[in-house]
């Protein structure tokens, strides 16, 4: 029947949506040029994107910082146990040995296996792979894209011939695990250099507000209007601080998941149509999720209840 | 012994018209008993709907006297003939909240097909006993 509907209560965003459209003028050089010859004194001024995104980060942190006084803010890469002083003890003598342990050794060894072609990932990144999961999700010029850390391991497959590992859970997500686990304590820096990038911040940005599925709820429902909350026996954790403990550990899972298979788990609560693993939607909406992140430190993988 | 016989017609008929009404009545009583565990089966719907975490699934968000595991997002339903002595109106917030509140985030459970209308009707029945 009406099982999923998506879309109707898109077009009711949150007010911050009201300041996104966009209607400021072109800064290419090109564009600059064409228009010179017919309004020779008036210079475009080039946009700071990096500026208007900082604002929205500085409004979104002084929302959690009101909602929740007690927590220093670098605490919430936490997630949930920023918040829960019930849970957080035990949640740190579980991280002394944590349930993911054995996946990081096991990432490793499939980042160190070299392909057929005698590369290995530590040729397709930065640094050979250590300590640059802060730099992820980044908007790439060329392909006009976010990308993620997890597509960029299977970007990396795919140039040296390998096929693509499948994303969400397994063999990909350990690899991630081991880079995040190389990253701990850097600081998330995202940035966003220009419109296009902008405009895939702003595409995540209307995702995280926009109602979806049956029940007609939007992330922003959940993780920030009523985040500390109580849903039935699940308490809703901040939107801040979601991406650095990536990937997370679950026991209702078993197993390490990615961000986007909460992303579709979350969907799938709701009776939304989940969407596919590394969709341009889900990587926008990381993009975005990221730099409202930008500044805490990466403390992934870590284990949730 | 024709008034004996007399004597004897108006006993039967007493007896008669006594047991008649009293069996009227009996079968009053087990009306009004058979109605009455037909409205408890009715209400017992109701509340299995809102408990009914594939359904109403209201204790995700509010207390009700009954249940377990209970969030607290939504405000206590209790007392609710007095709070709402207007059948619409709570059948609305039922219906489509963003009718009452349009920031809302109840979900709109007939709007949105997740209870059907006779569902909300049940479930409101059974609120009235709160
Ligand atoms: C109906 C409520 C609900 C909605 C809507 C919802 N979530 Fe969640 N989300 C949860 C619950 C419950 C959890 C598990 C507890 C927790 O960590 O918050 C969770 C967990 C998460 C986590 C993992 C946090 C961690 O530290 O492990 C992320 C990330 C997340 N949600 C993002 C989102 C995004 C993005 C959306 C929108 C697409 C969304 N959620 C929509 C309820 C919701
Ligand atoms: C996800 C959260 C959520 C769920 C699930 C939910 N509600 Fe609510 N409900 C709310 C909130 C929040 C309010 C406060 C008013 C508003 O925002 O509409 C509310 C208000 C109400 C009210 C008005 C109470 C008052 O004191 O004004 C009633 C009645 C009600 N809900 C009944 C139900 C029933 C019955 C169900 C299940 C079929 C249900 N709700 C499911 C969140 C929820």
């Amino acid at each position: 029947m009406r099982k999923i509907i998506t879309l109707t209560s898109m077009l009711v965003g949150f007010v911050f949506l009201t300041a996104c459209s966009d209607n400021s003028p072109p800064t290419s050089t090109e564009k600059t040029r064409n228009t010179e010859k017919a309004k020779p004194a008036v210079a475009a001024k080039p946009v700071n994107y990096q500026g208007k995104v900082d604002q929205d980060i500085k409004r979104f942190r002084s929302f959690y910082s009101n909602k929740f006084p007690g927590v220093e803010l670098d605490n919430f890469k936490d997630g949930i146990y920023a918040i829960d002083e019930a849970t957080r003890e035990q949640w740190l003598e579980i991280e002394e040995f944590p349930p993911y342990e054995l996946s990081i050794d096991e990432g490793q060894e499939f980042f160190e296996i070299a392909f057929a072609n005698g590369k290995s990932y530590a040729d397709c990144f930065d640094n050979k792979g250590q300590a640059i999961r802060q730099n992820y999700p980044y908007f790439d010029n060329d392909s006009n894209q976010v990308i993620t850390l997890e597509l960029a391991i299977n970007q990396c497959r795919k140039t040296n011939g390998e096929t693509p590992l499948s994303y969400g859970q397994g063999e990909l997500v350990a690899i991630s695990a081991y880079m995040a686990n190389s990253s701990r304590d850097q600081k998330f820096d995202i940035k966003v250099p220009n419109k296009a990038a902008y405009k895939a911040y702003m595409n995540g940005k209307q995702f995280f507000y926009s109602k979806r599925g049956q029940l007609n709820f939007s992330c922003a429902d959940c993780h920030l209007k009523i985040a500390g909350s109580n849903l039935r026996a699940d308490r809703l954790s901040p939107a801040i601080g979601h991406p650095t403990g990536m990937p997370v550990y679950r026991s209702a899972w078993g197993e390490l998941g990615s961000i986007g298979h909460r992303y579709r788990e979350c969907n799938k609560n709701v009776r939304a149509e989940p969407l596919a693993y590394q969709s341009e939607a889900y990587r926008n909406l990381e993009y975005y999720q990221t730099l409202m992140s930008n500044g805490l430190v990466v403390n992934g993988p870590s284990s949730r209840k | 012994m024709k008034k004996n016989l007399q004597v004897l017609a108006a006993i039967t008929t007493y007896v008669c018209l006594m047991s008649a009404s009293v069996l009227a009545e009996q079968a009053q009583d087990e009306q009004a008993r058979n109605k009455q565990t037909v409205q408890n089966a009715e209400l017992e719907k109701g509340k299995n709907i809102a408990f009914n975490r594939r359904k109403g699934n209201c204790l995700a968000c509010h207390y009700i006297e009954g249940g377990t595991l209970m969030g607290n997002t939504g405000p206590g339903l209790i007392a609710m003939k007095q709070r709402f002595p207007e059948r619409e109106k709570l059948v609305a917030q039922i219906t489509d909240a963003r009718t009452n509140n349009k920031n809302t985030f109840m979900p709109p459970f007939g709007a949105h097909g997740i209870l059907t209308e006779q569902e909300v009707e049940l479930v409101v029945d059974w609120l009235y006993t709160l």
